[in-house]
């Protein structure tokens, strides 16, 4: 005889802990996304460059001075989001808080310089079809570092109002993710228009 | 109090007091405000499935229009720039706000009812996906209306779509719109994705969810990865209009082709997706009516997947006229020809289904059988055009628009009708007129087929798409009038359609739990069914949980009737992603007026952004933020922060 089956389970967690959770997913299919545009942004740099004539490049020597130091600024502050995480695992709100500051502090300290590197460009958004996709990456990921910085803000006032424990995170561990994420695409958006200038690509 | 971190769900039999109890917390308020607020998955399907109707009634009295001025040749019914956004519009209508906003109607009314859950995964993130489709299909269409619909086709190539060439506002209405819309697609296929792998009832392992999940999955998954690409291809060509960028111009040294590849790489795996749900919606529903399990789910669900996978290095097939090196052509060639065998996987599962079974002649299965031929004639349409040489010939003739009118009208609308005749039931109690149903399917059939098989000829006899007129000599007239008048009776059999709802839903007959007879969960619940669709979640020991009894499973019976209460707030279970093992109690959010503020800053944000009024798109992006600040707040009573202290 058939059995009726039935699904008797043992205690289970009540909503979302730790980073056990549909918000987890959620915004693990949304980084997909975003990095599919990254992925196509960088395609049409090297697709672009790939098919131009010669001399598409308008610097064949990037200066680093400003870039290299902010995007290793950038990675910096995601240890700092990592450290605000495992403040609140810890039950320590202080270093949360505090972590959480060193990071949005860096993130805005990455755009004001994001500005400065965009000001000393020898050329302009509507100089040429390299200048455009330059401007146009650059500017995407420095609006998704945006996007994270008020994310970041609101972080730090729900933690403040003590709104987290070790057990209810996941609103931190989403903004994390997506934190890391930006800040791996500063990686590739430096590698590709800052690195392969030196290694050949688009003279 | 401290709220409790851990539970044990209470097991027990359905009762009076429990379901008034789930009415309670589940029921979507009365009036205005619940109309605007409501998360209730089924009142957003039954929205977007309405809303993609009126866009279907809206693209066909454009393409009827069409079909007027291409009745007789040197007509002068329409301008050839009103042509030009006539066809346009056609297209973008047919394919962006009507083909997969249909699908994601259906999928969004059925998903939870077929994976035994109470609701989407994140039931905010879907009335935001619905609103931003209405808000974006009205922004595309207060262009047209305005006299700035898209006029260069629904793919929309680069240097015709060029300021220099296309000075007006509608190229910007278009770009503008389509990222818009992206944001939609992007949200709702996130949704899809998770709610198939956290929230099925426990015991539906990953080899049990019906073929349509198979299917929507594989196109969400899809959506994800690619629609960024088009939206990325829109803003481009907006920066490039609007900015003075030079992505596209190549006197910038820009690369046109990139467009295209952007447009293709994105538009390909689209198609797939704007069929493999309808594809979907077949496997499960004709073996219903053919009173067996589909023949070969494990084969089919895996073709579903080859599709998508395939899907992805087909794009330049597209392309074969540009000029791209010959190597490149051979692989995409190839390509395109190999991603028949999946789809044969298909055909021959559901020809062996009708032939295993004992098939019942109603007119969800008239619907949904005729598929299969328009299936095959548009598959092997595509095939020919898959070899480069054949392409060279026929790109850019009626042929090819022949062939993608079988395969959309073929593989999404006839589906699709088949899908209302069928799960309607569900959706009102009422059965839709069965005798009425006839006439609209055999009008529907023939008038298609009159229209489009003749069209074949037409594009072999040399006539070009996209032209508004054709000069008498060519030997095309009368081939336009036959397919005008296929047109004609083809919308006349759609007409039926909207009178059979319309009477039906005020007198049909009433449908009951199940009037098909049908094997799956969303028939266990009442018709319509209740706010909370479970009133215990059931236990699913197989494919086919109301067949068991006589398909002499062996083992296990799925439970229906006691299962766990899940009654202490809005819960539904969430469960592992591939055994279902029940995880976590899963804590739904209640109705919330953050989606519908989101997609109005947005549409504030966009109108900005067309009219470069700077000060109205920052006070859009000002609402946006604050909507979402207001979303992501964490909610105690959610469960994503701790209880106040003292």
């Amino acid at each position: 005889m058939a059995e009726t089956l039935l699904s008797r389970p043992e205690n289970l967690p009540v909503g979302p802990t730790g980073r056990q959770g549909v918000g987890w997913w959620g915004v693990s299919t949304l980084v997909v996304s975003e990095a599919a545009l990254f992925a196509y942004l960088l395609f049409a740099y090297f697709y672009t460059g790939a098919t131009a004539p010669r001399g598409w490049l308008l610097e064949s020597a990037p200066r680093l001075q400003v870039a290299l130091p902010n995007t290793v600024m950038l990675l910096v502050s995601s240890l700092a989001v990592f450290w605000a995480e495992r403040g609140l695992m810890k039950g320590r709100r202080g270093q949360t808080l505090a972590a959480l500051g060193v990071a949005f502090v860096l993130g805005a300290a990455f755009v004001v310089l994001q500005c400065v590197e965009w000001r000393g460009k020898p050329y302009r958004l509507g100089d040429s079809s390299e200048a455009s996709l330059y401007f146009v990456t650059t500017g995407m990921h420095a609006a998704h570092v945006v996007v994270g910085l008020v994310a970041l803000a609101a972080l730090s006032c729900w933690t403040a109002l003590n709104y987290f424990s070790a057990r209810r995170r996941m609103a931190v561990a989403a903004v994390a993710l997506y934190w890391h994420f930006v800040n791996v695409i500063s990686v590739c958006v430096f590698l590709t228009y800052y690195v392969t200038p030196y290694l050949g690509f688009g003279r | 109090m401290m709220q409790p971190e851990l539970r044990t769900p209470a097991v027990d039999v359905d009762s009076i007091a429990h379901e008034a109890r789930l009415y309670s917390l589940w029921e979507t308020a009365p009036g205005l405000k619940g109309f605007l607020s409501s998360v209730d998955h089924k009142t957003i399907g039954i929205r977007y499935i309405v809303t993609a109707f009126v866009f279907l009634a809206l693209g066909g009295v454009e393409a009827l229009v069409i079909r007027l001025q291409l009745a007789g040749p040197n007509l002068t019914l329409l301008t050839p720039s009103e042509y030009n956004q006539f066809f346009s519009t056609h297209g973008m209508t047919m394919i962006f706000l009507y083909a997969a906003p249909v699908l994601s109607g259906f999928s969004n009314y059925l998903w939870p009812l077929l994976l035994g859950s109470r609701d989407m995964a994140f039931p905010r993130l879907n009335a935001l996906s619905y609103w931003i489709y209405l808000a974006a299909g009205l922004f595309l269409y207060a262009g047209f209306l305005t006299g700035n619909g898209p006029n260069d086709g629904w793919f929309n190539y680069v240097p015709y779509a060029s300021r220099d060439f296309n000075p007006g506002l509608n190229q910007d209405f278009y770009a503008l719109g389509m990222v818009f819309l992206g944001v939609s697609t992007t949200v709702g296929s996130a949704n899809f994705v998770v709610t198939a792998f956290r929230t099925r009832a426990p015991g539906m392992s990953i080899n049990r969810i019906p073929i349509m999940v198979w299917g929507t999955l594989t196109a969400s998954v899809a959506n994800l990865l690619v629609v960024p690409a088009v939206s990325l291809a829109f803003f481009m060509l907006w920066m490039d209009r609007q900015f003075g960028t030079h992505f596209f111009d190549p006197a910038g040294g820009g690369q046109p082709l990139l467009w295209q590849h952007l447009f293709w790489i994105f538009g390909h795996p689209w198609v797939y997706a704007i069929v493999l749900p309808a594809m979907g919606m077949v496997s499960d529903g004709l073996p219903v009516f053919c009173r067996r399990p589909v023949v070969g789910y494990s084969l089919v669900a895996l073709a579903t997947v080859a599709t998508m996978i395939l899907g992805f290095g087909v794009w330049v097939h597209h392309m074969f006229a540009t000029g791209l090196p010959g190597l490149g052509l051979s692989f995409f060639s190839g390509a395109s020809i190999v991603i028949v065998l999946p789809s044969a996987v298909a055909v021959f599962a559901w020809l062996a289904t009708i032939w295993l079974g004992r098939p019942v002649i109603t007119t969800a299965f008239l619907f949904f059988s005729s598929m299969i031929l328009l299936f095959v004639i548009g598959g092997v349409s595509g095939f020919m055009t898959a070899s480069v040489p054949v392409d060279w010939q026929l790109t850019d003739t009626y042929f090819v628009v022949a062939h993608l009118h079988y395969v959309l009208i073929g593989i999404n609308v006839f589906p699709v009708v088949g899908a209302l005749y069928f799960w309607f039931p569900k959706m009102t109690g009422r059965m839709l007129d069965e005798k009425l149903g006839r006439w609209n399917f055999w009008i529907m059939f023939i008038g298609f087929n009159l229209a489009f098989l003749p069209m074949h000829l037409t594009g072999l006899l040399g006539m070009p798409r996209r032209v508004y007129t054709y000069a008498a000599n060519g030997g095309w007239g009368t081939l336009n009038l036959i397919t005008s008048i296929g047109s004609f009776l083809f919308a006349a059999g759609v007409l039926l359609l909207l009178i059979n709802v319309m009477k039906s839903l005020k007198s049909g007959a009433a449908a009951g739990r199940n009037p098909w007879d049908a094997p799956t969960l969303e028939w266990a619940v009442s018709s319509p069914p209740p706010p909370y669709n479970f009133a215990v979640i059931p236990t699913v020991a197989s494919r086919h949980p109301l067949w068991e009894g006589r398909l002499g499973t062996e083992g296990d019976r799925s439970s229906l009737d006691r299962g766990m209460l899940l009654v202490e707030g809005k819960e539904t279970i969430g469960t592992s992603g591939l055994d279902a093992d029940p995880d976590m109690v899963l804590k739904m959010s209640k109705d919330s007026f953050a989606p519908i503020s989101l997609a109005a800053g947005m549409s504030v944000l966009f109108t900005g952004l067309l009219l470069k009024l700077w000060a109205l798109a920052i006070v859009g992006a000002v609402i946006c933020t604050m909507a979402l600040i207001a979303w992501f707040w964490p909610l105690h009573e959610l469960r994503e922060r701790e209880a106040p202290h003292g």
